[in-house]
């Protein structure tokens, strides 16, 4: 191939102003006209099927209705009992494959409820009014409890033993609380520093304590925790992000796509990252979109989305499919990697049809290749397995109880280290909320 | 194409539906543009003697669900705040613009022979087809004695109605309030004065709302409210009703109604005609909506008249009357049961909860292997109340099916188990 240099790394298309508006909110929020005519839409279901889709079973029908007849305080304490994280989930849930997707009126008027609107509704002024007096703490248990990660799982753990009356100590490894909120979502669907105004709400009842900069397994250890601490909480995440393994992936020009996005979420001024011209992406999961979507936003000319299977296998849902087609993302499916070209930055990437015969997936050995001055690796993140210890896995996750406790006593986990469900903000935080009762029970909650 | 012309008093009208006397039918202007879209008449606005009332402002109050739709509106206005001349120069004007439709003046006065006739005569000398008398105002004017305050005593209705009979040789229409308690003693007042015909409703008394900062009944005048005539869609099953026992009552079933209250489609419409009234009068649904709405209220009974083949009004006119009876003429062995269609069904559980909490425990709620509810009705507990087929969001999904039980039909007063049963 010409050795072709492709330098536009520096001349982003787009002006700063409309960088701003490409990472404005994903979705407005709804007006109170809006909000009042979608909330009085809901059928207020019996036992209702949306309650029972979304993983932290917040009681939708009497939410909506308290929305509905101007209870709009009453509708916020409903969501943040069941949901402290409300806020985030009506953000970034992918209703289309939870509640929304069971809601009764999908079936009958082809249109469901709005329901992550009407929750975004009715928690953004709580958020606002940054007050935690929606819950009191219970008397002081003089239980003391560490959290490790300040992510979804372990915030909401924090949070639920602080109402219990015990104290928390949360050791997080980065400089800023939220986990992936903070770090990970689509930066269109947090913005205003939303990840950081929740987590202010959070910490407002009182009794918890983060420290940063605290890694486990570097800075910090699980006997020390143990013999300080009543109980301990770990809710890690995925800290490893996938390799593909290939050559040329130490190239300029390649780059894990989580760092891409915390790169991009933490960025003041948006319109002075740097960002290709000529984008692939790799991978199929919601992470590979989001990296897509957003560099498309910030100017890329083309991206592409390269998936070695089909659209209907990708971990995308079909809601997210659209909403990168309808950004200008090309969906490239069965195609796999081969290789990585270019002379210390990346040029072109080489990929090899794949088609799926009789449940396998095939390479045909039909190549293709297709320029490239940046490469997003979206492949999948994992444990990081060498800090675990003694803790016991399954299927390459920390392995619970259903009370979330692990194999070693008093000592509990949830969120993406663990395997309860989808890697999703709202399966952390409930895993969060069962820990919490778990340990609350450990600790002889239960009966005292 | 039916045809949509009636008569009532003796009046001829293009279509049964008249404008209430209200603020649309205040001054000739409004009229004018009511009579453009298509109204068949009008009732002015009432008149009084001068000098004229004053009105106070904030006047309206509204009962909305809470998507947003309106049920209801009350109202604290007086009869018209305009000199009489003022009104009967523009009745003359209209008259000659619009010949071929009618307007009827409505009037109210004290209580005193001289007055009633003394109004009526000028309103009648204007041109007007009828005079229709204001005995329902049940806010402000019944304090001034008229209004309610005379259409609440069945004998000052009788008395009124004969003064304007005597004073006038056109046709009289008394308009009976239905804060009452039984609608027959003002309804046969009205025709022993010699009524050609009743007007009813006038609206009902109310208090629409409390507003909770002011900690004052709505509407909020400087920190004071007052009750209001309640009107609108949700008074129309009271209308019904009062509709109906004029219809059935010997004494007073060849009386013309003008039925008034709630009237807001041509299903409303068609249903005070089939209870036997002959022509029809809407304000409420032309205040919130505007005149236009005639258009659809003409189309729409005319439509049905073809489905069903009626040529005109008359053809259907009272014919749900006979079978309007009291309770103990009901059938205890009729028996129903509510279906329903799973193929339809969205699962909401509406149904369900309604009859578990409140009715009779006859849905059941089965969890499938899918996760999916089915619905169900027990026959043998299902009392046939219609209250989950009413809470159901999808049309058609329930039904309420009667039951083929080969039982006669039997009364309350034959029923066995009737113990107060007369022994014979
Ligand atoms: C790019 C991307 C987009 C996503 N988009 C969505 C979405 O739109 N909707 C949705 O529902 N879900 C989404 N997810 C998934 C969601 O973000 C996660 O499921 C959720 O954040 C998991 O919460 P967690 O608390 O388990 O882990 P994390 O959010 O990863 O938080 C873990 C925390 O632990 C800290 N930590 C890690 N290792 C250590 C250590 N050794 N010592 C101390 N602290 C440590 C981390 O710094 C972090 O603060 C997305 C994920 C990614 C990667
Ligand atoms: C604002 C307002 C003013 C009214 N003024 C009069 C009136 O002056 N004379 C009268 O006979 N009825 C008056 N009515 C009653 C209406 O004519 C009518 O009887 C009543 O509103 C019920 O009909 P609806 O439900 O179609 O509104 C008034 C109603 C309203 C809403
Ligand atoms: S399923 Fe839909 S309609 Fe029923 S309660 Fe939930 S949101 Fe409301
Ligand atoms: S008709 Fe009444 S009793 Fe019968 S199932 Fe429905 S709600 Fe229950
Ligand atoms: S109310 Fe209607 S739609 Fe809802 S569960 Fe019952 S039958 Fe089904």
């Amino acid at each position: 191939m010409d050795e072709q240099p492709i330098d536009s790394a520096k001349d982003s298309r787009l002006s700063a102003q409309q960088i701003t508006r490409n990472f404005d909110d994903l979705h407005p929020p709804l007006n109170a006209q809006q909000a009042g005519m979608e909330a009085s839409r809901c059928l207020f279901c019996y036992d209702a099927p949306c309650v029972i889709a979304c993983p932290t079973a917040i009681d939708i029908p009497k939410f909506i209705r308290q929305i509905a007849t101007g209870n709009d305080a009453g509708a916020a304490r409903t969501i943040l009992s069941a949901n402290i994280m409300g806020g985030t989930c009506a953000r970034a849930c992918p209703t289309e494959i939870l509640c929304e997707q069971k809601c009764v009126l999908a079936k009958g008027e082809d249109h469901p409820i709005n329901i992550s609107a009407l929750q975004r509704h009715a928690v953004d002024p709580v958020i606002a009014a940054a007050s935690s007096h929606l819950f009191a703490r219970k008397p002081e248990t003089g239980k003391t409890i560490a959290i490790i990660g300040a992510g979804p799982a372990g915030l909401s753990c924090a949070h639920a033993l602080a109402v219990l009356g015990h104290d928390v100590q949360v050791f997080e490894a980065r400089e800023k609380p939220g986990g992936l909120n903070e770090y990970g979502l689509a930066a269109y669907k947090m913005v205003n520093d939303f990840a950081a105004r929740e987590v202010g709400f959070i910490l407002g009842i009182g009794g918890i304590c983060i420290e940063y900069n605290q890694a486990f397994g570097r800075d910090i250890f699980l006997e020390q925790l143990q013999e300080e601490f009543d109980a301990v909480f770990i809710g890690i995440g995925l800290g490893n992000a996938n390799l593909l393994g290939l050559a040329g992936e130490n190239l300029n020009g390649v780059q894990d796509a989580l760092q891409f996005i915390a790169d991009l979420r933490q960025a003041k001024d948006k319109s002075a990252l740097k960002t290709g011209q000529q984008v692939i992406v790799i991978g199929g999961g919601n992470t590979a979109i989001d990296a897509a979507i957003q560099a498309k936003r910030l100017g890329a000319n083309s991206v592409t989305m390269v998936y070695r299977r089909g659209l209907a296998q990708m971990g995308a849902t079909a809601w997210e499919q659209d909403l990168a087609k309808t950004n200008g993302v090309i969906l490239c499916e069965w195609a796999r990697p081969l290789k990585i070209q270019g002379k210390n930055k990346v040029q072109s990437m080489v990929f090899e049809r794949t088609k799926l015969e009789s449940g396998k997936l095939l390479a045909t050995g039909d190549e293709f290749v297709l320029p490239a001055d940046q490469v997003l690796v979206a492949i999948g993140q994992s444990l990081e397995n060498q800090i675990l210890g003694d803790l016991e896995t399954q299927y390459g996750k920390i392995k619970v109880d259903d009370d979330g406790q692990t194999n070693i006593c008093g000592v509990f986990a949830g969120g993406d280290c663990i395997a309860s469900g989808e890697d999703l903000t709202v399966q952390a935080v409930q895993d969060g909320k069962i820990a919490a009762k778990g340990i609350h029970n450990y600790l002889g909650g239960a009966n005292g | 194409m039916a045809d949509l012309g009636c008569t009532i008093a003796g009046i001829e009208t293009i279509n049964p539906f008249w404008l209430a006397s209200a603020p649309p039918t205040d001054k000739q202007y409004n009229v004018e543009r009511a009579f453009a879209a298509g109204w068949g008449g009008v009732v002015w606005k009432t008149l009084g003697e001068d000098p004229p009332v004053v009105n106070v402002t904030s006047r309206y109050g509204v009962h909305k669900d809470t998507a947003r739709g309106i049920l209801g509106m009350n109202n604290i206005e007086l009869i018209s705040d305009r000199p009489l001349e003022v009104n009967l120069r523009e009745i003359e004007r209209v008259r000659t613009n619009y010949p071929d439709r009618v307007i009827i003046g409505s009037m109210m006065a004290p209580v005193e022979e001289e007055l009633w006739k003394e109004l009526a005569i000028k309103i009648a000398n204007s041109g007007v087809h009828g005079i229709e008398l204001n005995l329902g105002c049940p806010h402000g004017m019944c304090e001034r004695g008229m209004g309610s305050a005379i259409g609440q005593v069945p004998e000052l209705v009788q008395n009124t109605t004969r003064w304007v009979r005597e004073a006038v040789d056109i046709p009289v229409f008394t308009k009976l309030t239905p804060n009452t308690t039984d609608i027959l003693l003002p309804a046969e007042a009205a025709l022993a004065g010699g009524a050609d015909a009743v007007a009813l409703i006038n609206t009902v008394n109310s208090v629409i709302g409390v507003d909770l900062d002011q900690m004052a009944p709505k509407p909020v005048l400087d920190g004071k409210g007052t009750h209001g005539g309640y009107c609108g869609a949700a008074v129309k099953p009271i209308a019904l009703h009062m509709v109906a026992e004029i219809a059935r009552n010997v004494a007073t079933k060849d009386l013309d109604i003008s039925a008034i209250g709630g009237i807001t489609t041509w299903r409303d419409a068609a249903e005070f005609i089939a209870l036997g009234a002959n022509a029809l009068q809407v304000c409420t649904a032309a205040m919130l909506y505007g005149f236009r709405i005639i258009e659809d209220l003409n189309d729409g009974l005319s439509d049905f008249m073809d489905e069903k083949g009626y040529r005109n009004i008359s053809d259907f006119r009272g014919m749900a009357v006979p079978n309007t009876v009291n309770w103990n003429d009901l059938n205890m062995n009729y028996d129903l049961k509510a279906k329903i269609d799973t193929q339809t069904c969205i699962e909401c559980g509406r149904c369900h909860i309604a009859c578990e909490d409140t009715s009779h425990q006859a849905i059941l709620m089965q969890i499938q292997a899918d996760g999916s509810r089915k619905f169900s009705v027990i026959d043998d507990e299902c009392v046939g109340c219609n209250l989950c087929q009413m809470v159901c969001p999808v049309p058609e999904c329930i039904t309420m099916e009667p039951v083929d039980n080969a039982l006669p039909y039997v009364t309350w007063p034959d029923h066995p188990k009737n113990t107060m049963k007369s022994a014979e």
